[in-house]
């Protein structure tokens, strides 16, 4: 597959404030990528940079291997599906979606050809004649669509473009826009805050944080084997502990945590005696009422939580942290009060190198212990 | 309830007065343009008569003013509003140095009296030696009117969603097609307003354009040159006549508004 | 380069474009006259009514004649007395036709815009046709037997005032029309659910809501009254100047521009003292031009 976007060494700086820092990202034909931060990290900053609203402040944008750097957004093949859809109020909604054929003099006939094909695509047909204020959140979500779509990009950019509508239909629209992207065969650049609706749709995920990509990899690698401590705690709900490596044997890893010791499965990048966190999915946990060879946790079973299909489990350490285990509904479980021994398959936890800052914290564990 | 309805009446009453109060001198001018008098200063009744509407076509001075002010106020609306918008909009998008500063003058046409900006556009014309006439006094309705213009689209632009301009950009339309075909339509309402607002201005303007006017007289002018013995029953026939095309401009324009409105 | 270009197409050349004209008419046409203004106010005249440059501050201390002095306070006392009518009469006005339900709310509004679409002058005059001494109001009253002289209204302060006061109301006017129906009426209920009487709803609520319109209409109203001298020519004849009429004497018949030119400076100087009082009483600037 060939590199459609390229982002290399990209900086973006608003006065002294480096929102986008040293970014290298390269989007593969016909891939639906995600950036994905909480809001301030730089992603819709990045997106507008390949769309043309920005300049990178230093670095490259290639788009189909053209440097894109003096091209104006009208001159990009790329288009874009805004957050606040952006629809022309004054026009009605086959003006907003014959606009982009329109300024390009296409002739009348073939305009009309290709918005009655859009308004199929997007299934909104009988609805041309209406404004946009006499559409719902949904509606004007299609429409919007439509419109970028209609100049046949290369790359769809979107920011955010669920975020105004309600949850169920964030949920339909998601896998509508997934079906169009596979339908079209169009690479999607797609920028959100929300976690679950990254892992449902993307191909690979871009994970933003302070400007950075901390991880860029498939939706399960991202949740199985997050990188950093970020990406562990955002994507989803996660148990994390900082310690030290104090022991390897063959491919299980001793760690020392504040409360006790841990086993892990370890990579091969880390070294005895190395700073690590481990992070562990609710799922993933167990507790038994026996102690469990290389596990030294002990923790008291504070309150279960039933959410349907499974069953939330809060159990506290002795120094009042909180660890969430989730079982499934039906299973013989401790008391509320009683003592328990929590572990996990070593398989099962992630290791993580620890970021510097963190170091101190770990140390100070370490020390307690 | 009783005392309600009281209250309703007082309102009533009340604000009729104050239609009375502001249609009085209209009323005054009306009647008098069917005045059959023909002695200075025209204001005992002396009967009914259609002369003076006849009489109007054949008084080439006041018609020749009529023309003036009709000239000036096109061009300087004109003018104006094109300036304006464009400031309006390149105000609110970019940053610029001195800005503060043009902003600060902008208020100074609104609030100081308009004899000050009359005198002082008189002194800046005759320090350079602008001939006084019909260019002096375009230039100087265009600048009294720049302002309320800009106040108006920039009353529009608040709630303005920029993003759709980067979307017109984003599918292809360059920033001079963007500019008309996205930018303007959406704050039309308010280019409309402040386009209006300069019309009135100007055409009723007497202070500003009695420092600058040279020999080009307009209609206000004349009417205050006609003042001093007496204004002729022609005068009042012409004014009459401005009433009833301005009563169907608004009809024909506001009808049309409402009715879009509630579409 | 390529760069600095695509900044420049994307951000410095709009901006000139678009900023640009207004910038010109600004600064030659409303910054340099007024610093002209200046300067000539601080110059004198030779005996041909040329304007000679040499800086005195003789026009000032002229202005400080007793003359000068009583048109001063006459003219603000005018302008005083007329901004306190067009409060009193333009705020429950403007409270009746904002606040009705009637469908007609739109037409009532355009009936206080519509008498201004026709030349003032030619309307400050219909107002002396109707006040002189066989005008309409004399006849009316002769008739009713109320008086057997015609009485002479005009050439008094008082006509000054009322012409004011007519030119000027829609400034009042329209500022509160505009800040009464952007009342929520969900707070005078409020007010009212709390207990209190339409009184204290409206000393407590209603009145320090809409003072935004009552400040700006002020300024508006009270402003423009130092300089409309046509209004005291016409119907005050020459009794009751304002400022404005001596500004224009001095620049019509006297032909003492410097003079006029310091008059013009107090008056600007008043004018930017009054505007600063409204923002210190929170107005915005941007309510005066719509």
């Amino acid at each position: 597959m060939d590199k459609i976007v390229e982002l290399n060494g990209v900086n973006k700086v608003y006065g002294t404030n480096r929102v986008v820092k040293d970014l290298n990202l390269f989007v593969e034909e016909g891939e639906f990528l995600t950036l994905l931060g909480s809001s301030g990290c730089g992603k819709t900053t990045t997106l507008r940079m390949i769309a043309g609203f920005e300049e990178p402040t230093t670095g490259t944008i290639k788009v189909q291997g053209e440097n894109v750097e003096a091209k104006e957004p009208f001159e990009r093949n790329v288009n874009t599906v805004f957050q606040s859809y952006a629809l022309f109020p004054h026009m009605t909604i086959y003006e907003n979606i014959a606009y982009g054929l329109k300024v390009k003099k296409v002739s009348k006939a073939e305009i009309k050809k290709s918005v009655l094909e859009m308004l199929d695509l997007v299934q909104l047909n009988g609805f041309e004649h209406r404004y946009p204020s006499q559409l719902s959140g949904g509606q004007k979500q299609r429409v919007a669509i439509a419109r970028a779509l209609i100049n046949h990009p290369k790359v769809l950019l979107l920011d955010e473009p669920l975020g105004a509508l309600d949850l169920k239909l964030r949920k339909q629209m998601q896998l509508e826009l997934k079906r169009l992207q596979k339908k079209l065969n169009i690479t999607f650049i797609y920028v959100t805050h929300d976690q679950e609706e990254a892992l449902t749709m993307s191909d690979r995920i871009a994970v933003m944080h302070d400007g950075v990509i901390d991880q860029l990899a498939s939706p399960t690698e991202i949740y199985e084997h997050p990188k950093t401590k970020f990406v562990a705690t955002f994507i989803g709900e996660t148990n994390i502990y900082d310690g030290c490596i104090t022991s390897i044997k063959g491919e299980i890893a001793n760690i020392t945590l504040e409360n006790g010791e841990v086993s892990v499965k370890c990579p091969e990048d880390f070294s005895i005696l190395e700073y690590a966190s481990v992070s562990v999915r609710p799922e993933k946990m167990k507790f038994s009422t026996k102690k469990v060879d290389g596990f030294g946790l002990v923790a008291q079973v504070k309150d279960y939580v039933y959410v349907g299909s499974v069953l939330k489990c809060i159990v506290a350490l002795p120094n009042g942290n909180e660890l969430k285990i989730e079982r499934l509904a039906g299973q013989e479980l401790p008391k509320v009060g009683s003592k328990c021994y929590p572990y996990w398959n070593p398989e099962d936890a992630v290791l993580i190198h620890n970021e510097s800052h963190y170091i101190f914290e770990a140390l100070n564990n370490i020390k307690l212990a | 309830m009783k005392k309600k309805k009281h209250s309703g009446i007082f309102k009533i009453i009340f604000c009729l007065f104050v239609y009375i109060f502001l249609f009085l001198p209209i009323a005054v001018i009306v009647v008098n343009s069917f005045n059959a008098t023909n002695s200075k200063p025209y204001m005992s009744w002396k009967g009914f008569t259609l002369d003076w509407y006849l009489k109007l076509w054949s008084n080439s001075s006041l018609l020749e003013a009529f023309g003036n002010t009709m000239i000036i106020a096109i061009i300087s609306t004109l003018c104006a509003t094109a300036i304006g918008t464009l400031a309006a909009v390149g105000m609110y998008k970019y940053k610029f140095k001195g800005k503060g500063l043009i902003d600060g003058l902008l208020y100074i046409p609104v609030v100081i009296p308009e004899i000050v900006l009359g005198i002082s556009l008189l002194t800046l014309f005759s320090k350079v030696n602008i001939p006084r006439g019909m260019i002096t006094l375009i230039l100087a309705h265009v600048t009294f009117c720049v302002p309320f213009v800009i106040f108006n689209v920039r009353a529009r632009l608040s709630g303005y969603d920029n993003s759709i301009e980067e979307a017109s950009l984003d599918l292809g339309a360059n920033r001079i097609m963007t500019f008309f075909k996205v930018t303007m339509p959406v704050l039309a309402p308010g280019i409309f307003g402040g386009a209006l607002l300069a019309f009135t201005l100007s055409i009723d303007d007497v202070i500003i354009s009695y420092f600058v006017y040279g020999q080009t007289k307009t209609y206000p002018l004349k009417v205050m040159e006609s003042v001093k013995s007496g204004v002729a029953p022609d005068v009042n026939a012409l004014s009459t006549l401005i009433l009833i095309g301005t009563i169907i401009f608004v009809i024909l324009t506001q009808g049309d508004l409402i009715k879009r409105k509630s579409k | 380069m390529s760069k600095s270009r695509l900044n420049f197409k994307a951000n410095t050349l709009p901006a000139i474009v678009m900023v640009g004209p207004v910038v010109v008419i600004m600064v030659l046409l409303i910054a340099v006259p007024l610093i002209y203004v200046g300067i000539m106010s601080s110059c004198s005249i030779d005996e041909f009514y040329n304007v000679t440059y040499n800086f005195t501050l003789e026009n000032y201390i002229r202005l400080a004649n007793q003359d000068y002095l009583k048109i001063y306070s006459q003219s603000i006392c005018i302008a005083f007395i007329t901004t306190l009518i067009c409060i009193l009469i333009g705020y429950p006005f403007s409270y009746f036709i904002a606040r009705t339900k009637s469908k007609k709310k739109k037409i009532l509004y355009m009936l206080v815009i519509i008498p201004f679409w026709t030349n003032s002058l030619i309307r400050i005059y219909g107002w002396r046709t109707f006040l002189g001494t066989n005008g309409w109001l004399n006849i009316i009253l002769q008739l009713l037997n109320i008086t057997d002289e015609p009485i002479d209204f005009l050439y008094k302060t008082g006509a000054t005032v009322l012409g004011m006061v007519y030119c000027l109301i829609p400034f009042m006017i329209l500022p509160l029309y505009t800040s009464i129906e952007k009342l929520d009426v969900t707070l005078l209920e409020a007010s009212s659910d709390l207990g209190a009487g339409s009184m204290k709803t409206f000393v407590n609520v209603i009145l320090p809501l809409t003072s935004g319109g009552i400040f700006s209409g002020s300024l508006m109203v009270f402003i423009p009254c130092l300089g409309y001298f046509f209004v005291s020519d016409i119907l005050g004849g020459g009794n009751s100047d304002v400022i404005g009429n001596l500004i224009e004497r001095q620049f019509q018949g006297g032909n003492n521009w410097p003079l006029g030119a310091a008059l013009s400076i107090v008056l600007i100087v008043v004018t930017l003292a009054l505007v600063k009082v409204y923002q210190k009483l929170g107005g915005d600037m941007d309510a005066l031009g719509v």
